[in-house]
């Protein structure tokens, strides 16, 4: 009895292989599809401005005002223009030629030579509200360090009471391509996992050969399973050469240990391929599995993964929502091994989610294809 | 030959609104995104979990530790009495930023010494990192600034005047559902599109249509226009949501907005138009339609600039609609842009609606021979 189930198990992923190696879109999807986005995105994602074309508007050029400018011409995060008028400013502003303007107007240096408090101007274009802060964050900074540097090496004007020491833990240089890399594979393995599964076994359905499978001895488990071992292995294969990627291509460094990484990694795939035999179950045809996969897949891996979008900042009822996304849980794994090492803290409660969902969603799949059966 | 446009057309949009599942997934998902991912897509912090150590007991210490609790951008999770459990903090994720009070912070204020205060940050997200930084920037100058007045000392030589021009208050909520208009007008449009052609060829009913005398032209037509005209519904009713329910403001005219949205559409069903015809199966156009759709997704400027992005890459940008679509619909709804200011923006949309919706014709023909 137990021979003829192994033996009917192995027939099946014999099947299974030799479909896979066959058609070699299954292949390309679990391979090719992971390293070209990571490679694309590896380098297009990057929250990190450099180059920032900024207007300087000095209306009365001196020593004092020269002090203040210099600072961003001198910065990587800065390409400053110069403009005689702040109207031409603000037209080169309204055609998105600079992204900000620092204004001095022609009293600057006698306001603060007299009584101080001389106003700097600065106006950034909010369309972009994310770029508009850091460089508001920036300015800021150049400014706190022009008023200590004035006081302490030309013993005028009083320096700022307060001296902030900012330390950044984990990513000294903030670079945000260290987090996003990580996060882009979660969101990758998360496409690839369910692409795998929903249009691989939509199309079986729409082309009957499901059927014709289940009118024979071999009992459902037995089908999933061996639609799922193959499908493990070659998403784990596509996971295995994203990671090489990021380690070696971006050189985002790896801190945790590789069997961390690889049981996380294991947990994540059955979770999405447990949600692409759900989808593909459902959906029955190639058009909907598609869209439902989509929809379902990436743009919530995307958006509510934490991978670019901070979670905490969320409001609570998408906060919620987020827990049903697995790529969640992954994102916060890979960040903190790939960063930080194997902080159990933050490993421990993630994979148990993960665990959870595997287990959910391949249970929901074992129980919706016993009904298409009868 | 206007009839029988019209007849492909009304078949097109049976086929895809005729099955009941095929119709949920062209109007539900598209809502319940549009509301999930508005709320959900910010870059605004709130709530951030922050701790503090006061190692100084005084009244200006106490004075600083408030205005960072009474911050609405942080919440207070842990007063810490020693050094030891900083690092534990940040590394699980209990706190994202500690804020550690020397205890000289007294005297050196009043000595008129540079006061250290300690701004810890956990860089695993470098983007809120920087936030943080610039946020706790914030409040320790405007706590240096009071306690300057306050204590009579000579004021700095200069202050910041900080303004943002278009969205004063730098919700990121303003720059991002707009971007949502036309990440979904995208999706929705490539999956009703990407799969016309693939399928009817699949069934072998494509070979059909092109043997009867129906001119190319209007083959392309009956198969474009459906697509049109879903892709530019969706994209009504989100504009609709984005200015009712999201109070985003409006504030260029319908037309600019229109005749962007017109050509995006365009040049989104020409590509998926093209998708489709050189797909032999389902399966190859839907692969096909999402190796287009990640990428100009990502590299589009949605979620990140498009200036941070190495040149050779934004070169490649260039081939994508989304990219110009993005900037028309934030420039009218935040800067009130007119045609002439989006011109830019409209001509490359319209080139490569026309090179692909042409390349597509041509597969048509290609393929059946």
């Amino acid at each position: 009895m137990k021979a003829a189930r192994l033996r009917r198990l192995g027939g099946l992923l014999r099947k299974e292989l030799l479909q896979i190696w066959r058609d070699p879109s299954a292949l390309a999807i679990a391979f090719a599809l992971p390293a070209l986005l990571l490679i694309i995105f590896g380098y297009g994602v990057s929250l990190d401005a450099t180059n920032v074309p900024l207007a300087l508007v000095v209306q009365h050029p001196d020593g004092l005002t020269a002090s203040f400018t210099s600072q961003f011409s001198h910065s990587p995060f800065f390409r400053p223009r110069r403009f005689l008028t702040i109207q031409g400013a603000e037209t080169a502003m309204a055609a998105r030629k600079v992204e900000g303007i620092i204004w001095l107007q022609s009293d600057f240096t006698r306001r603060a030579e007299s009584d101080g408090n001389a106003p700097i101007g600065v106006i950034v274009n909010g369309v972009d509200a994310n770029d508009a802060r850091i460089i508001e964050g920036y300015v800021q900074q150049v400014w706190a360090n022009w008023l200590t540097a004035r006081a302490a090496v030309d013993g005028k004007g009083a320096a700022l009471p307060l001296a902030a020491q900012p330390q950044v833990r984990f990513n000294a240089s903030v670079s945000s391509r260290d987090y996003l890399v990580p996060g882009l594979i979660a969101v990758i393995m998360t496409l690839t996992g369910a692409l795998l599964t929903a249009l691989v076994i939509a199309r079986e359905w729409e082309r009957g050969t499901l059927e014709a499978l289940m009118v024979t001895r071999v009992t459902v488990s037995e089908i999933l399973l061996a639609k799922l071992v193959p499908y493990f292995l070659l998403g784990m294969g596509g996971m295995a050469a994203s990671v090489l990627l990021a380690v070696f291509l971006f050189g985002v460094p790896l801190h945790g240990s590789v069997l961390v990484l690889t049981g996380a990694s294991a947990l994540f795939m059955l979770a999405a391929l447990g949600m692409g035999l759900v989808i593909s179950g459902f959906a029955r045809n190639q058009f909907v599995a598609g869209q439902i996969a989509i929809i379902t897949t990436f743009l919530p891996a995307f958006i509510l993964s934490g991978f670019v979008f901070d979670i905490s900042s969320m409001p609570a009822a998408v906060q919620i929502i987020t827990h049903i996304v697995a790529a969640r849980y992954f994102v916060a794994i890979l960040q903190s091994v790939f960063l930080a090492g194997d902080v159990w803290p933050v490993v421990v409660p993630n994979a148990l989610a993960l665990a959870v969902m595997a287990a959910i969603f391949l249970g929901v799949a074992r129980a919706t294809a016993r009904k298409r059966l009868d | 030959m206007l009839r029988q446009v019209f007849a492909l057309i009304v078949k097109e949009l049976l086929a895809v609104l005729r099955d009941p599942k095929s119709r949920m997934v062209l109007v539900g998902p598209p809502l319940i995104q549009l509301m999930v991912f508005g709320y959900a897509a910010t870059y605004d912090l709130n709530h951030v979990p922050i701790a503090i150590e006061n190692r100084d007991a005084s009244e200006a210490s106490r004075d600083l530790v408030a205005r960072f609790v009474g911050s609405p951008t942080f919440r207070l999770v842990a007063t810490l009495k020693s050094g030891e459990r900083i690092n534990s903090l940040i590394d699980s994720r209990t706190a994202a930023m500690v804020l550690v009070i020397d205890p000289r912070f007294t005297r050196d204020l009043l000595l008129h010494e540079p006061a250290p205060v300690q701004v810890i940050v956990d860089g695993r997200n470098s983007n809120t990192a920087l936030l943080i930084e610039g946020y706790a920037n914030t409040i320790l100058s405007d706590f240096s600034l009071s306690w300057a007045a306050e204590h009579g000392e000579p004021p700095p030589a200069a202050v910041l005047d900080i303004r943002a021009r278009y969205n004063p208050t730098l919700s990121s909520r303003w720059f991002i559902v707009p971007g949502i208009v036309a990440l979904l007008t995208q999706v929705v449009t490539l999956l009703v599109v990407g799969l016309s052609v693939a399928r009817e060829r699949e069934t072998g009913t494509f070979d059909q249509l092109l043997v009867t005398p129906m001119r190319q032209i209007d083959i392309l037509l009956g198969k474009g226009l459906p697509g049109l005209l879903i892709g530019t519904l969706e994209a009504s009713v989100i504009v609709a949501a984005a200015v009712l329910w999201f109070d985003i403001p409006l504030r260029g005219g319908l037309f600019p907005l229109y005749l962007g949205l017109l050509l995006f559409v365009t040049a989104v069903t020409g590509i998926g138009l093209m998708i489709s015809s050189l797909a032999v199966t389902q399966q190859q156009a839907l692969l096909g339609a999402f190796l287009f759709m990640v990428p100009s997704i990502i590299l589009s400027g949605f979620a990140t600039p498009i200036a941070n992005m190495p040149p050779l890459i934004q070169d490649f940008t260039l081939l994508n609609p989304m990219r110009y679509f993005l900037i028309v619909v934030r420039s009218v709804f935040l800067e009130g842009a007119g045609v002439g200011a989006l011109l830019p923006q409209y001509w490359p949309m319209a080139l490569i609606g026309a090179m692909s919706l042409a390349a597509a014709g041509w597969l048509f023909r290609k393929r059946v021979t």
